[in-house]
């Protein structure tokens, strides 16, 4: 099921035409691959990121809301973007706005100083992430699968922000990017890190802070023996793929962990090639861990749980009752 | 025509009405209306000086008709009915007004409308008085079988009560065995008597007892019927055993080919074959084939358990049974079923190999269990030098269970004593409060603290395999916020366990339809009164008991075993009920015979008489519900004691001071009507 008509207004946000147009590159190249129509949302401007709000309320949600009056003139009722920070930021507003009738009247007489006006609740404010799994769904993804990502084990990384609120899945344990990748034919490790903070933009504040955070989390993937650490959040990728030489040399460990987009994958299963889904931008380089596809991994996870001998207790299924 | 004579009587209910209805105004109010002989408030009108006033005034005044507006007739219907009876005025003549429920407890902050609500109550009540007629109730004897449902320990206690006072019991279990979870645990707190030693005895009286027929791998389908008199379908699922030659020698699952892990009895932690006594100890001790794990039901071969046993018990076609009980009472016994933690994922259950629930636990201390008492790993060798156990998983949680649990506080310091018994591991509790009510709780508790147990207040965050530090590697780390100490805590462990909470049973709220009585949203049964009747239900002649109502312990569900017991004796003691005779009744000379009111009863208590081509009301069946006196298109089915002219006089006192448009007002004023 698509929107209504098909289209989705897209917000790319400030990083998809910088740091990670890798994502936006991918992102299109997929999304033609699967029909959907995104359409720009005309003079869009930036939404303030993560650090805006906590310094002066009304002129970031104002500049949210900016963005949110501009894509209501579209004629479709589906915002889509990609970046988590974004899409928070997005939908945050959306739904402040409705909740607050003081600030939806502050914020919009903002706005009517450049002739806009927002009205909450008019758009549904959506990641990529979901769209691709709700809208499109696993099966026609895997109708789509012509070379599939076998013998690679992918760390699926959502980040915090994504996380919550996401209607279809669960906030601290998500699972629907396991399920993808899976569907693409790779092997998703158990990632307890998965939903965890990568530092944003601390690593400008506090290195002592961000940096620790970026070790867990990378700590984390390379004890469960990933290839590749696959997000859906630009911030997430720069912080743990900008700092992995940082961290390394701060806590003398030699990470390298090629972190790429989830829509990344999807195009590398999809048989399109890596020049054109923006592979090779990325710093740590992931070509060597890309020659996997295809090989069937030598070792089988570290931590089984399965029946190991006669004397082992059984282990309860994960599926609830 | 005699001239109507009511009485009116406003309680105070000390300050539950008078604080917020001005009971004097009402009560002069009333006086005025058209028939009223005599009002009056009193503070307690259901305390004996307050039912004395009101059977003076009948004989002395002679009243026709008694309203009495108080509580809720749930409450004190009977009390003034019989102060109706004795005073010589037929019970069915006295009326209830609510204005408890119904105006002072809803309207707190409005004085002057819940006083006016009061009034108009009063003057419904008056009018509906007017109209009503007097009844008798039928008399019907009490059956002495009593149906008691589930085999736990609530159930078994209720059971021998009843059957040691001499009168039959029937006890329908659904489980292959009776013992309910307490066949599960291994010692019970607080003070760590062996479980399965204090339980056995009970269920061996259970299963020889001259009084008591025991209906195990069993379920009721269907229930029919009234207090003393109840019809109850029993479906006996097949046990593809003949246990009239069955010895439970054993012979037939030690040679049983296929495995399954036991979800049921060893809570997951151990294996079965299909083929099974659920437990040494088991009442009776016939073995049961479960069809869908036996090789030779799924592939039509093996036969092995056949082979070996010595008597021929095997019976691969044996069919269900279908058994129609008489029973004059039902207790309902179901006990609970433990929170899937599965539901909170990043406490690592199903995914973190050592990360143990509660019932699992308690099978791996229990000698008899999956490790033979032993506390180990999910390797089933490791010895674990440190468990983590939390507390409040799926209880105290406004995601899933507000309620607290109850039991589970004391369980996890049983279980801090049975770690460091057996391994002298480091036990960690991660607890919100610590609850331990009750005798020898808090005693209990000490002793725990005396031996050593960390406490650590706070709820648990998540459980991870994720090491991050030095120390934490291959460990479950399990992250909190010390609440005591103002920090946040990262504390390795080998093992957890989840204290889960207690949830009603998958299927309580069908149940509760079946037997015709009131749950919870949750699934809980929903007692009769949570003080003065905690094992009674609205539907009389069904009583609860134990975990099935809400969570608690053994000592309780013991406790309300006991007392269904004597609810039951009791009305047996009666030898005959009275029911009420509020049934619905059929003018035959002009039923058209459409057949409307068959099809919608809901009861199947209306027969068709072929030969005078009416429809004809079983009042033994019937209750009263109104159902084919709303649905008769020819209007001539009545509902006794609540006629339409009584209920339009109901209404019309109702809106007894509503104007129309024009001033006027809409209800005329009661018209005399004859005495009965
Ligand atoms: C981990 C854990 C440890 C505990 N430790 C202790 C302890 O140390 N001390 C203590 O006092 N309490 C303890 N408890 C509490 C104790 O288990 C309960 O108080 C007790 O088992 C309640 O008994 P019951 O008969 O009401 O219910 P149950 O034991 O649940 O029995 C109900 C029975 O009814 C049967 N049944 C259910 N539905 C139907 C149906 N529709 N038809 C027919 N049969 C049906 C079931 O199969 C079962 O046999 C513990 C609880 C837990 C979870």
């Amino acid at each position: 099921m698509t929107a209504p008509n098909g289209q989705y207004a897209y917000y790319p946000g400030c990083s998809l035409k910088a740091s990670a147009s890798a994502y936006e590159r991918s992102a299109m190249a997929v999304l033609e691959r699967l029909e959907l129509r995104f359409v720009e949302i005309d003079d869009w401007n930036c939404c303030g990121a993560t650090e805006y709000f906590s310094l002066n309320r009304l002129p970031a949600y104002s500049l949210v809301a900016r963005n949110l009056a501009l894509a209501a003139a579209q004629p479709t009722h589906e915002l889509v973007a990609p970046c988590s920070a974004c899409y928070l930021n997005l939908r945050k507003t959306d739904d402040h706005m409705r909740q607050e009738p003081k600030l939806k009247e502050q914020v919009n007489r903002a706005l009517a100083a450049g002739g806009l006006h927002y009205e909450p609740g008019t758009l549904r404010v959506r990641h990529l992430l979901d769209v691709i799994i709700d809208d499109v769904g696993y099966e026609a993804i895997a109708a789509k699968v012509t070379r599939p990502l076998a013998g690679l084990r992918v760390a699926p990384y959502y980040g915090c922000l994504v996380v919550r609120p996401f209607e279809s899945d669960d906030p601290e344990y998500p699972t629907h990017m396991d399920r993808l990748l899976e569907v693409l034919g790779a092997t998703v490790v158990d990632f307890p890190m998965k939903a965890h903070c990568c530092g944003g933009h601390m690593t400008q504040i506090s290195e002592d802070t961000a940096f620790e955070l970026i070790r867990r989390i990378l700590h984390n993937a390379a004890a469960y023996q990933a290839d590749v650490i696959v997000t859906v959040c630009p911030m997430c990728q720069l912080n743990l793929d900008a700092y992995q030489g940082n961290v390394n040399r701060r806590f003398g460990t030699a990470f390298n962990l090629p972190v790429l987009y989830f829509t990344q994958m999807m195009g590398l299963a999809f048989g399109l090639q890596p020049e054109a889904l923006g592979i090779g931008s990325e710093l740590v380089p992931a070509q060597a861990a890309l020659n996997k596809i295809g090989q069937v991994p030598a070792e089988t996870p570290r931590h089984t749980p399965k029946r190991r001998d006669k004397d082992a207790l059984p282990m309860p299924s994960r599926q609830r009752r | 025509m005699t001239e109507e004579r009511v009485g009116v009587y406003v309680c105070h209910c000390g300050h539950n009405i008078a604080g917020t209805v001005d009971v004097e105004a009402v009560a002069q109010w009333a006086q005025t209306l058209p028939y009223v002989a005599v009002a009056r408030d009193y503070r307690f009108m259901c305390s004996s000086l307050g039912q004395e006033l009101i059977e003076k005034d009948i004989k002395e005044l002679g009243l026709t008709r008694v309203v009495v507006a108080a509580c809720s007739p749930h409450m004190h219907e009977p009390t003034f009915r019989g102060v109706s009876a004795r005073a010589g005025l037929n019970p069915y003549l006295m009326e209830m007004a609510n204005i408890r429920e119904h105006a002072s407890w809803v309207h707190r902050d409005d004085m002057a409308a819940a006083t006016d609500k009061a009034k108009a109550l009063v003057a419904g009540a008056v009018r509906r008085a007017l109209e009503l007629k007097p009844l008798e109730p039928f008399k019907a004897a009490i059956k002495e079988t009593t149906l008691v449902v589930g085999g736990g320990i609530a159930g078994i206690t209720a059971a021998l009560e009843i059957a040691n006072a001499g009168y039959p019991v029937v006890m329908v279990e659904r489980e292959p065995s009776i013992g309910g979870h307490m066949a599960q645990l291994d010692k019970t707190f607080p003070t760590l008597d062996c479980s399965a030693c204090i339980l056995t005895p009970k269920m061996f009286d259970v299963g020889t007892h001259p009084n008591i027929t025991l209906l195990t791998y069993s379920e009721v389908e269907q229930v029919d019927g009234y207090v003393g008199n109840f019809t109850v379908r029993v479906r006996k699922k097949a046990r593809k055993i003949n246990t009239d030659v069955c010895t439970g020698c054993g012979d037939c699952w030690s040679r049983c080919p296929a495995k399954v892990v036991d979800e049921v009895f060893e809570a997951g932690l151990g294996y079965r074959t299909a083929v099974y006594r659920p437990f040494p100890q088991a009442v009776p001790k016939y073995p049961v084939i479960d069809v869908e794990s036996c090789i030779y039901f799924q592939k039509g071969t093996c036969r092995a358990c056949e082979k070996f046993c010595p008597t021929g018990a095997i019976s691969f076609d044996q069919e269900d049974e279908v058994i129609v009980l008489s029973v004059g009472n039902i207790v309902l016994a179901t006990g609970y079923k433990t929170f899937d933690p599965r539901q909170i994922p990043q406490y690592g259950y199903g995914r973190l190999a050592n990360v143990f629930t509660s019932m699992e636990f308690e099978r791996m201390v229990n000698a008899a269990g999956p490790t033979g008492g032993k506390v180990v790993l999910r390797d089933g060798v490791t010895t674990p030098k440190s468990v983590g156990i939390i507390h409040c998983v799926g209880s105290r949680d406004h995601r899933f269970n507000r309620y607290c649990s109850a039991t589970c506080c004391m369980a996890a310091l049983k279980f801090s004593h049975l770690v460091k018994e057996r391994t002298n591991a480091e036990v960690y509790q991660f607890y919100i409060d610590m609850r331990a009510s009750f005798k020898d709780y808090e005693e209990f508790y000490v002793r725990i603290l005396d031996e050593g147990a960390h406490m650590v207040r706070g709820r648990v965050a998540e459980v991870t395999d994720a090491a991050r530090q030095p120390g934490e590697e291959g460990k479950l780390i399990i992250q909190v916020e010390d609440t005591l100490i103002g920090r946040q805590r990262r504390i390795p462990v080998d093992m957890v366990i989840l204290m889960v909470g207690m949830e009603p049973q998958e299927d309580a709220v069908e149940i509760s339809h079946l037997f015709g009585i009131g749950c919870s949203t949750a699934g809980f049964f929903t007692e009769r009164h949570p003080k003065l009747d905690p094992v009674a239900t609205m539907t009389d002649g069904i009583f609860i008991c134990g975990a099935c109502q809400g969570p608690k312990d053994i000592p309780e569900s013991v406790g309300q075993g006991a007392a269904t017991a004597a609810r039951v004796l009791s009305l047996i003691g009666q030898k005959e009920v009275e029911i009420e005779p509020i049934r619905a009744q059929i003018d035959e000379s002009r039923c058209s015979g459409c057949r409307v009111c068959n099809t919608m009863c809901p009861y199947s208590a209306i027969d068709y008489i072929e030969e005078l081509g009416v429809s004809r009301v079983n009042p033994a069946l019937c209750k009263g519900c109104g159902t084919c006196v709303a649905a008769c298109p020819s209007q001539v089915i009545t509902g006794q004691h609540f006629t339409y002219e009584a209920i339009m006089a109901q209404i019309e006192g109702l809106l007894y001071d509503v104007r129309s448009g024009n001033g006027h007002k809409t209800v005329a004023e009661p018209q005399p009507v004859e005495v009965a």
